[in-house]
């Protein structure tokens, strides 16, 4: 048997959202950090979903390159946070707002 | 030898360049020796070439020489071409020769001058400047040397700059020659769009094209552009602060010849001038108006050369006068004449100048017959030539003058005889006052003069006797005493020396005072001589004996009838005022305001804007949702209703 694809996309809503929510909620740079990577997944989500009904295959080909992408963003992220900890522990984004007019 | 005609400018202009190269290094004297060799070797070439066109037939007597095409612009085709005929040859045979002897004078009037080599080669520039002005074929080449002469003049008058009055002095020649030169370029420009030439012979060969309104309009604009360069009324004033130069520069540069390019241009452009008896009456008026003025000035200066400067003035409106009236060969005859006679008479200023310690002040002369005698005999000569005591030079120039307007309009004649006992009158005052009567100069405080800055080497001497010049400076005032006095056998009709018919295929037969009876002419002759001599005793009466005679010496007279001051209050006060209205107004308020205003709407709306910039991650991430938001939702609502 088959799931319906509406599921599959609910769920990427559902998940994007949840995303979206944290980053605009959430101090923690961490956390914020992760929720973006949810979005991400999410619209990955949404592609093959997309590639599956559709029988396309450049919509998981696309997956590849947002996971690449993703694991690049990732690494300059990383480095970013683990520099600002070393600075200063315990901070939030707030703190972080030296590029205010 | 016709096709060496390049050579008479080439040479002064290879002076100029080795002069500007090495003159440093020839130093004193070697640099005015090359100067004047240069100059000497043009005036040399110019004999050749002069001889060359006498094996000329009369009626073709003329040769064009293309070096090569200047300016080929669709129809502005201008050609950097050189053309002889017999005016522009007698203009180039004395700006030559007399040049090559004042620069041989200079060798010793200048000598320790620290910019001596400097001066030579300004002055070789002028030369080759002015021998461009007179032998371009078009009005173009001539006004390169217009402006060259101009701009000659103007280092020159302000050589010794370091001193104020020096350096206004050029400033206030080369402003007033700007302003005749817009009405020279203007009529240029009018010439071209008539004519679509600029070459003379085109311009004579079509004068139905141009139109008899515009004819007088090109002759009144040129007239303007004269009217700053041979200084005439209104645009004369500057001759007399450009006294401020060494002397040499005033008897070369502001007597003999650049003065005298006016006189030249509208000798050239006879054919003009002929076609609009309008405009020739204007320059007559004009000529005959500022000889008289600048001849009652001339009565009651004090300075040396401020006398002979509106002297020049003087003798120019003469010319003028001469142009006006259709005589051309006459204003050539007095323009010669005066460069000899002028010419002497500056360089005698110069060495008396020079004797006395760098004194120009006639009232701190006197008696200077005993302690320069060569200075004074050569002085005498060129005295009696300008006050036209026959039979010099002078007074068959002026006569020929006085005879054509006699012919042409009595009414001006009247001025013109007025203004030749003026004439003969102020040179006995000045003769009178600085070689005759009693020792004056004995009075000068010591130091208190500081005039020629050259000569700073003869302080050692304040108190020392007035000295003759050196060899180097009398030779040169020998041979143009020498010429200024038989200048006169050019007047001789018929002989080989004789202008008129020298110039005749120049001017062709556009003279008034043919029709005048011999009767008449013999009587004119005799008033002028009359009158001359008669006002030269007066003169040297009333100022050997005295030399303060406060009632022939208003200061109306001395203040130059107050011309300066008229323009400073017409001309000088409102410019300033409007300078100031600029710099107090227009400026701060205008200008600055425009500009500051601008940099003050950035700079609020940027004030405005940089509230939006919080540095907050989560303002710009919902800033990013919305505008997602906005954008989808856009598009989902064209879905639905598109």
């Amino acid at each position: 048997m088959s799931i319906n694809a509406s599921w599959y996309l609910s769920l990427s809503v559902v998940l994007f959202a949840i995303g979206a929510l944290g980053v605009l909620v959430r101090r923690n740079v961490l956390i914020m950090f992760m929720c973006v990577e949810l979005m991400l997944n999410a619209s990955n989500l949404a592609f093959v979903t997309f590639a599956r009904t559709l029988h396309d295959i450049g919509g998981q080909v696309l997956v590849f390159f947002v996971l690449v992408v993703a694991a690049a963003e990732v690494v300059v992220g990383l480095g970013i946070v683990v520099a600002i900890f070393r600075r200063r522990a315990n901070t939030t984004a707030d703190d972080l707002h030296l590029m205010k007019g | 030898m016709l096709h060496l005609t390049y050579l008479i400018i080439l040479l002064p202009l290879i002076g100029f360049s080795v002069l500007l190269l090495a003159g440093r290094r020839l130093g004193d004297p070697l640099a005015g020796v090359v100067a004047t060799c240069f100059v000497g070797a043009s005036f040399a070439v110019s004999v050749g070439v002069y001889l060359s066109l006498l094996q000329v037939n009369a009626p073709v007597r003329s040769y064009g020489q293309n070096l090569w095409t200047w300016i080929p612009v669709d129809r502005l085709q201008v050609h950097a071409g050189l053309y002889v005929d017999p005016l522009a040859m007698t203009m180039v045979l004395f700006i030559t020769g007399i040049s090559t002897l004042i620069h041989m004078y200079s060798i010793g009037y200048m000598k320790g001058d620290e910019d001596y080599p400097k001066f030579f080669l300004y002055m070789n520039l002028f030369v080759a400047s002015m021998l461009i002005l007179v032998l371009g074929s078009n009005l173009l080449v001539t006004f390169v040397g217009w402006e060259g002469v101009g701009t000659c003049s103007y280092w020159l008058v302000s050589f010794w700059f370091t001193r104020e009055s020096a350096a206004s002095a050029g400033k206030k020649a080369f402003v007033y020659n700007r302003i005749g030169d817009v009405g020279f370029l203007l009529a240029i420009f009018l010439v071209f769009e008539k004519v679509h030439s600029l070459e003379y012979s085109t311009i004579f060969a079509n004068l139905d094209k141009i139109g008899s309104a515009n004819i007088t309009a090109i002759c009144l604009l040129l007239l303007v552009g004269v009217m700053g360069k041979s200084a005439q009324i209104p645009l004369f004033p500057w001759l007399a602060d450009a006294m401020e130069g060494p002397t040499p520069v005033s008897a070369l540069i502001h007597a003999a010849t650049m003065v005298t390019a006016g006189v030249y241009l509208l000798c050239r452009v006879n054919p003009l001038l002929h076609a609009s008896p309008d405009a020739s009456l204007t320059i007559a008026i004009v000529g005959a108006a500022t000889a008289f003025m600048a001849a009652t000035i001339a009565c009651a200066q004090q300075d040396i050369k401020k006398v002979l400067a509106y002297s020049t003035v003087s003798q120019l409106g003469y010319m003028f006068l001469a142009i006006g009236c259709g005589a051309y060969t006459a204003a050539i005859f007095l323009m010669v004449a005066h460069a000899f006679f002028k010419g002497l008479l500056f360089l005698g200023a110069g060495s008396v100048i020079h004797g006395l310690h760098d004194e120009q002040d006639l009232k701190r002369m006197g008696n200077l017959r005993a302690y320069l005698p060569i200075t004074f005999i050569t002085f005498a000569i060129g005295w009696l030539c300008i006050a036209a005591v026959p039979p010099l030079s002078g007074f068959w120039a002026k006569g020929d003058i006085l005879d054509n307007t006699w012919a042409a309009h009595p009414a001006l004649w009247f001025v013109g005889i007025v203004t030749a006992a003026l004439t003969a009158y102020y040179m006995s005052r000045l003769t009178g006052l600085a070689f005759f009567g009693s020792d004056r100069w004995p009075d000068t405080p010591d130091g208190g003069h500081e005039l020629d800055a050259a000569h700073a080497h003869h302080a050692d001497g304040a108190t020392s006797e007035p000295h003759e010049s050196p060899w180097i400076m009398t030779v040169p005032l020998w041979i143009l005493a020498f010429f200024a006095a038989v200048a006169g056998v050019m007047a001789i009709s018929g002989s080989n020396f004789s202008l008129a018919n020298w110039v005749d295929p120049v001017f062709g037969s556009n003279l008034f005072a043919n029709n005048l009876s011999s009767s008449a002419l013999w009587t004119l002759a005799i008033v002028d001589a009359v009158v001359a001599i008669g006002f030269v005793v007066i003169g040297l009466r009333l100022w050997t004996t005295r030399s303060e005679r406060p009632v022939l010496e208003g200061s109306f007279l001395r203040g130059a009838w107050y011309i300066n001051e008229l323009y400073d209050t017409v001309f000088g006060r409102p410019s300033e005022r409007l300078a100031a209205f600029c710099a107090d107004v227009v400026d701060p308020k205008i200008i600055d305001g425009a500009v500051n205003g601008v940099a003050g709407a950035f700079r609020g709306s940027g004030t405005l804007l940089r509230k939006t910039q919080t540095g907050y991650v989560r303002n710009y991430v919902l800033g990013i949702t919305f505008g997602t938001v906005v954008v989808l939702g856009f598009m989902l609502t064209r879905m639905w209703w598109g």
